[in-house]
């Protein structure tokens, strides 16, 4: 009832074509854009920036990094983790060397970096597919955060081996440093998300996403068809390491401020952001969103509730957390395979017959 | 929508979770899951029994309750981040997360938020120098005041003189294990020791090659830094390819019972240093029976009393009452302010008598801390683990560090951090 194509109508290819063609759909999604960028940042506290809307919104970013390369182009990648530590590393070696550069350049430099490292690691791509590509990433995992440990350089020759963010401003605001606000965390982050998934989005609807997705679908149809598989796997490799090294930016100078890399981005950031875009699902935009927000959120929800409310032994909690957490990947995942993505992508389609299915 | 639902429920549980504001705040960042619960349980159960000891004996410190709200962290950053924003609104004094990588990342937030950070025996160790470190005490030892006893250990060992000898540093791979280096580094200089640094990734469940590495090398001495898991395995690790244990000492968090148990009769002769007293001979511990244990209240299982992880917790707490203590006694009124206790911290003086008093003779050093010195002396003993007896046996007093070595290191890395952080000295 509320929610139909009936009545709008259509009078040109590219209303035709644009992202949210039901009208509905599309005042919802400016709605939420204008809560996000004029509401929240009014009402956010340090604790909801750090715990809860800083890390989403970078997980968003890095899920829909991996998105594309997994999802759209079929390549399965375990070196999220390492590339997010080359974002970071990339990061911090700006940061310090040319502090008078603004840091947004900063991150968009060590997504560039890390396009670059990406690539590299991507050219096993072209020999290997499935499992044994998902070694050669895994590879990659373990050798970069090796690299960052052993070679001083990297950490500015500190005693431990810890990088830290300097403070640093933009337009008089400071986005990294103990001093930053909340609302300007999140504003930072906000700011990339919407034009990075704007750019994910665009990307793959057009020529370079039907590319990935005919690499995907079946390798060897699309290069009778006349789709370059060299191109078209490092594209997928370098755009998806982009969005990855943005995230590892903005996850160790605005969110965390200090990081190790055997600790902030071992294989379990691999897993982690792996499992947000298959829980998600796979080869889409809204479930990269729904993924990180799923494990992001869920932990945190769960601990207040068994912790807070329920005033349980924090080992306790814990310990259920992590056993609901994994119920309700498995539940999800036998209940609809194809993630949150495709579940909010049936109940459209039973929302457009309501209240009239027949 | 279910985010919007969960948000909405999380707030309720937000609202309801925050203590009342009358009490004394000690947030407890502990971890009793992941691969480090084997030190962290027993910290925090010693760290909450002593608080709860102080509430049901004396009615809390200066007549007001103290209320230790536990957050876990399984020792990960991240949520270490998230515990503390959750608990800093509550009116948080004085915070002791128990992890060299929380700290770190805590560092500058608590100088931004104004609360004092306590780390004995762990985390930056520069921050012993209060002119660059106003809000952070590490009190009373630290890292390179231990990698530096366990060398005039030896040194005493070999008659003074280290020259020709091999001394391989075994290694947690975080910034944990990688404190000592620079102070070893400079000690090999000195004494003219041959030092091999052997890393062993986290959680270190899988040693066989870094001690392969130990037999291919010979060294005389391995020096050990390591917690959680990777002190069993290295411990057996090292039984199985007969390192003779008596040449194998690990630093304070690596000498508990859970440590050594496992390797049986092996582990004999391992030697661990320990800046706090060892054992249940002190009069403390039937306070803590009668008040604690006998009336229910002890924190978690309650089967870890005396052990030595959980009495090195139990000795962050008294530190941290006594600094409360300090600060009420400074500012004329019981219920103390971050910034106060902040104040009581730096004017702290811990005295022997003041240990005697409060049934822990002997049990710690005496120190006194200043505007400059938020570090203490630095002193650590050695002990010693028996299999058969089932017990850690003290060797020596408190060994004084090199300070001429330390503190050198200290006021390069503090200039470091202060020019990395636009910091002015403070105490001038």
């Amino acid at each position: 009832m509320l929610y139909r194509e009936a009545g709008d109508f259509k009078t040109s290819y590219r209303d035709d074509a644009q992202t949210f063609p039901i009208r509905f759909d599309r005042r919802g999604y400016y709605a939420l854009l204008a809560v996000a960028a004029a509401v929240v940042p009014f009402v956010i506290n340090d604790y909801w920036a750090n715990a809860v809307f800083v890390p989403f919104l970078i997980y968003a970013i890095a899920a829909l990094g991996l998105n594309i390369l997994t999802g759209y182009c079929g390549q399965v990648s375990l070196g999220t983790g390492g590339f997010m530590a080359v974002g970071a590393y990339a990061m911090y070696k700006l940061m310090t060397a040319f502090p008078e550069v603004s840091v947004l350049i900063h991150v968009l430099l060590a997504g560039g970096i890390t396009a670059a490292v990406g690539v590299l690691f991507g050219l096993p791509s072209l020999r290997i597919k499935g499992f044994y590509l998902a070694v050669a990433t895994l590879a990659a995992q373990f050798f970069l955060v090796w690299l960052f440990n052993k070679v001083p350089w990297f950490y500015n020759y500190s005693a431990s081996g810890q990088i830290t963010a300097p403070e640093r401003t933009v337009l008089g605001w400071y986005v990294t440093g103990p001093q930053t606000t909340a609302a300007t965390k999140y504003l930072i982050c906000l700011g990339f998300v919407f034009l990075l998934a704007w750019i994910a989005r665009n990307l793959t609807r057009g020529t370079a996403g039907r590319r990935w997705m005919a690499i995907r679908d079946m390798d060897i149809a699309a290069e009778i068809i006349g789709v370059n598989p060299l191109t078209t796997k490092l594209s997928a490799f370098a755009v998806s390491s982009f969005f990855i090294g943005v995230a590892g930016a903005l996850f160790f100078s605005v969110y965390l401020g200090a990081a190790e890399v055997g600790e902030a981005f071992g294989i379990n950031k691999s897993f982690l952001v792996l499992f947000m875009v298959i829980i998600g699902g796979l080869g889409s935009i809204f479930g990269s969103f729904a993924g990180a927000a799923f494990l992001v959120l869920l932990p945190v929800f769960l601990k207040n509730v068994l912790g807070g409310v329920l005033g349980w032994p924090t080992d306790l909690a814990a310990h259920i957390e992590l056993m609901i957490v994994g119920a309700l990947i498995v539940g999800f995942l036998i209940a609809e395979p194809h993630g949150l993505a495709q579940l909010w992508r049936l109940a459209k389609e039973k929302l457009r017959l309501w209240p009239f299915p027949h | 929508m279910t985010t919007k639902l969960a948000s909405l429920a999380m707030a309720l549980a937000l609202a309801t979770a925050l203590p009342a504001h009358a009490d004394l705040v000690v947030p407890d960042l502990s971890y009793r899951t992941g691969p480090f619960a084997a030190g962290g349980i027993p910290y925090s159960d010693g760290f909450q029994d002593y608080f709860t000891l102080l509430n049901e004996r004396d009615g809390g410190i200066g007549g007001v309750m103290v209320q230790t709200p536990e957050c876990e962290t399984a020792y990960n950053t991240e949520k270490g981040v998230e515990c503390y924003e959750s608990t800093k609104g509550s009116g948080a004094l004085v915070y002791n997360p128990l992890s060299t990588g929380i700290t770190y990342q805590l560092i500058p937030k608590v100088s931004q938020d104004g609360i004092p950070l306590y780390t004995p025996g762990y985390g930056r160790t520069s921050a012993a120098n209060g002119k660059v470190f106003e809000w952070v005490f590490n009190y009373p030892a630290n890292y390179w005041d231990g990698a530096s006893v366990a060398v005039k250990y030896l040194l005493d060992q070999n008659g003074g003189s280290l020259e020709g000898k091999k001394i391989a540093l075994l290694y947690h791979n975080s910034a944990y294990g990688k404190e000592p280096i620079r102070t070893l580094q400079e000690l090999s200089k000195k004494h003219g020791f041959a030092l091999t640094e052997i890393p062993i990734d986290s959680p270190g469940q899988e040693q066989k090659s870094q001690w392969l590495q130990v037999r291919r090398e010979r060294p005389d001495y391995v020096l050990f830094w390591g917690w959680g898991v990777m002190n069993q395995v290295a411990v057996q690790e090292a039984v199985n390819i007969r390192f003779p244990m008596e040449n194998f000492i690990g630093i304070w968090w690596s000498g508990s019972e859970n440590d050594v148990t496992p390797a049986g009769a092996g582990a004999t002769g391992y030697k661990a240093l320990t800046f706090n007293g060892v054992g249940t001979d002190y009069p403390i511990y039937n306070d803590i029976q009668k008040y604690v244990v006998d009336a229910g209240k002890a924190s978690g299982a309650g089967d870890q009393i005396g052990s030595v992880i959980y009495s090195r917790g139990m000795y962050a707490a008294v530190v941290i009452s006594e600094a409360i203590r300090k600060a009420q006694e400074l500012a004329g009124h019981a219920d103390v302010t971050a910034a106060e206790v902040r104040d009581g911290f730096e004017a702290l003086e811990i005295t022997d008598a003041r240990m005697a008093e409060l049934g822990l003779e002997g049990f710690g050093q005496s120190f006194a801390a200043s505007c400059e010195d938020h570090g203490g002396p630095g002193g650590a003993m050695l002990q010693q683990w028996d299999a058969s007896a089932g017990k850690w046996t003290l060797l020596t007093d408190f060994i004084t560090p090199d300070d001429e070595v330390l503190n050198a290191l200290v006021m390069e890395d503090s200039a470091a951090y202060a020019k990395e952080a636009g910091l002015t000295e403070r105490c001038n």
